[in-house]
């Protein structure tokens, strides 16, 4: 697949050209030229020997051609003395013969894109592209947001790493961990994107769970002792296995409990369980480890009735010791309900009331009109359901949140 | 998280402004759909309305269809324009419709679209 090989190449393209000639924001425009060049001629023409090298060339003609108009034009304007000299931009030229094979690069690209200088949409959006090698009308598409918009949060990205004079190296050592957390949170970010869409018509959406997955690979290629990046890509290949099972035919969303197992993706699971296993036994526990280790134990029970919820209790329990979070503390409830019964469950939400950021929630009220639910408080489960549904802003969690309070209500009679 | 804001003027607003003030607010406008597309917030363009009174209403009851002319102008606000914005938050949005100028003379409502996409539970 072409595709394919132009994903892979691209940040490294991106990265020997940044390396040799500065300019990160024209060489992320020469790269995505060449990209585009090559998508074009090699179905035809045949993918060159050296594809890597075909790319570079393009992409550094199309750079230099580029610097050389920028030029003129700031001698035209008369601007060249304010202008700091080009050449503290140039590293000195590699042996185009000799370009290492780009490992580090790609990383430093992960780290420059998901610099926390940037808005948080612009550095999915420049991962995508300058990492992921997307075009930005596929970035567009994938986001439900105009071409132009993307464009737009891409350039501006782009000028605050110029403007910010942000280096193109590793971050150093002292804060290379809370840098790579946003690396993952960004990776992360663009996995639920895709992955909460995955249903009816936003296929194209469902796409960026494969880029989330393929680039916290490469992630893990280049960092493969890191706990934390093994474990955000069980979490996502653990919960990604689920998807075929996750919605009906007519779209709607199946819950947990209720989703046909056999249609869940074994390799992955396998995968996924492999890889969070051996992070918990070597690295330090982190947020994504446990994550993934809760999801395990769903995907390992072959029956909804079999789910080990003492376990998952367990590392609830841990995960909020160590990164306290009101949804965690949600999950965690229903754990507890599962384990304790409905009553305990509901304690916990109690505990949840007071907190702001998620008292307005649909989830909190979800959660408590099912556990009023197994509770057997009909009346009171109901009206929980209608509230969630209203606070939702996702059509499908309406339709299934409706579809409980209308559930009770006829049953009721 | 995309939010649409509509914007609620009273019948005959626009006119009842001076020339000074009219000017004042286009510009004003111009320099607050150019800072948030450059932010990448403000998705696509923004829409405004012609008067109600030159659209029509349709219903159709029991397969029939009753087609009214307008509404004609009614003392209560109406929708004159809308535009999408695509923010981190509700908080985020309602920052920015703020700076509209249309929320100083008017009334701007930022309200969530629906998404299409969605957690099981």
């Amino acid at each position: 697949m072409v595709e394919d090989l132009l994903r892979q190449f691209a940040p490294q393209v991106l990265g020997s050209l940044v390396r040799r000639y500065g300019h990160f924001d024209l060489a992320e425009d020469a790269v995505q030229e060449a990209l585009l060049a090559a998508a074009l001629q090699w179905p035809e023409q045949g993918i060159p020997d050296n594809p890597r090298g075909w790319l570079i060339t393009v992409a550094v003609r199309r750079l230099t051609d580029e610097l050389r108009s920028d030029e003129a034009r700031r001698r035209r304007e008369e601007r060249a003395a304010a202008e700091v000299p080009r050449d503290k931009y140039v590293e000195p030229p590699l042996d185009s013969e000799h370009v290492p094979a780009g490992a580090d690069d790609t990383l430093t690209l992960f780290f420059l894109c998901a610099h926390p200088a940037l808005s948080p949409a612009s550095q999915l959006a420049l991962t995508l592209r300058a990492v992921g090698g997307l075009a930005t009308a596929e970035i567009g598409h994938a986001f439900l947001v105009p071409e132009a918009t993307i464009a737009q949060r891409i350039s501006r990205a782009k000028q605050q790493i110029k403007a910010s004079r942000i280096p193109f190296r590793l971050p150093a050592e002292s804060e290379r961990a809370e840098r790579l957390k946003v690396v993952l949170h960004v990776l992360y970010l663009i996995f639920n994107e895709g992955y909460t869409s995955s249903s009816g018509p936003d296929l194209q959406r469902g796409e960026l769970t494969s880029e989330a997955i393929r680039l916290a690979r490469e992630v893990r290629r280049l960092l493969p002792d890191d706990g934390e990046v093994a474990g955000l890509l069980a979490l996502m290949l653990l919960t990604d296995a689920r998807r075929a099972a996750r919605t009906s035919v007519d779209g709607s969303l199946v819950p947990l409990a209720e989703q046909d197992r056999e249609r869940w993706n074994g390799s992955y699971i396998e995968e996924g369980v492999a890889l969070v296993t051996g992070a918990l036994a070597r690295t330090p526990l982190g947020p994504y480890q446990l994550q993934a280790a809760i999801a395990a134990v769903h995907d390992e029970a072959a029956q909804a009735a079999d789910t080990d919820w003492p376990q998952i209790v367990v590392l609830y329990e841990l995960l909020e010791r160590i990164s306290p979070n009101p949804m965690i503390t949600l999950n965690h409830a229903v754990a507890v309900a599962m384990v304790k019964g409905p009553q305990a469950g509901l304690e916990l939400l109690g505990s949840l009331d007071a907190d702001r950021r998620l008292a307005q929630h649909h989830r909190l009220d979800a959660v408590r009109a099912h556990l009023l639910e197994i509770a057997g408080d009909r009346a009171a489960a109901r009206a929980s359901y209608q509230r969630a549904a209203r606070r939702t802003t996702s059509l499908p969690e309406r339709r299934y949140l409706d579809a409980r309070a209308n559930r009770l209500t006829s049953d009721a009679q | 998280m995309k939010y649409v804001a509509l914007v609620y003027t009273n019948p005959g607003a626009f006119e009842a402004l001076s020339q000074a003030e009219r000017d004042a607010m286009m510009s004003e406008a111009d320099v607050y759909l150019k800072e948030f597309t450059e932010s990448g917030e403000f998705l696509g363009e923004g829409f405004a309305l012609a008067d109600p009174s030159t659209g029509r209403t349709v219903r159709v009851r029991n397969g029939v269809p009753a087609v009214t002319d307008g509404p004609f102008a009614e003392a209560k606000e109406q929708l004159a324009g809308f535009y999408v914005l695509d923010t981190e938050s509700l908080e985020r949005a309602t920052e920015i419709v703020t700076r509209d100028p249309a929320a100083r003379f008017w009334a701007v409502e930022v309200r969530p679209i629906m998404d299409t996409a969605g957690a099981e539970m």
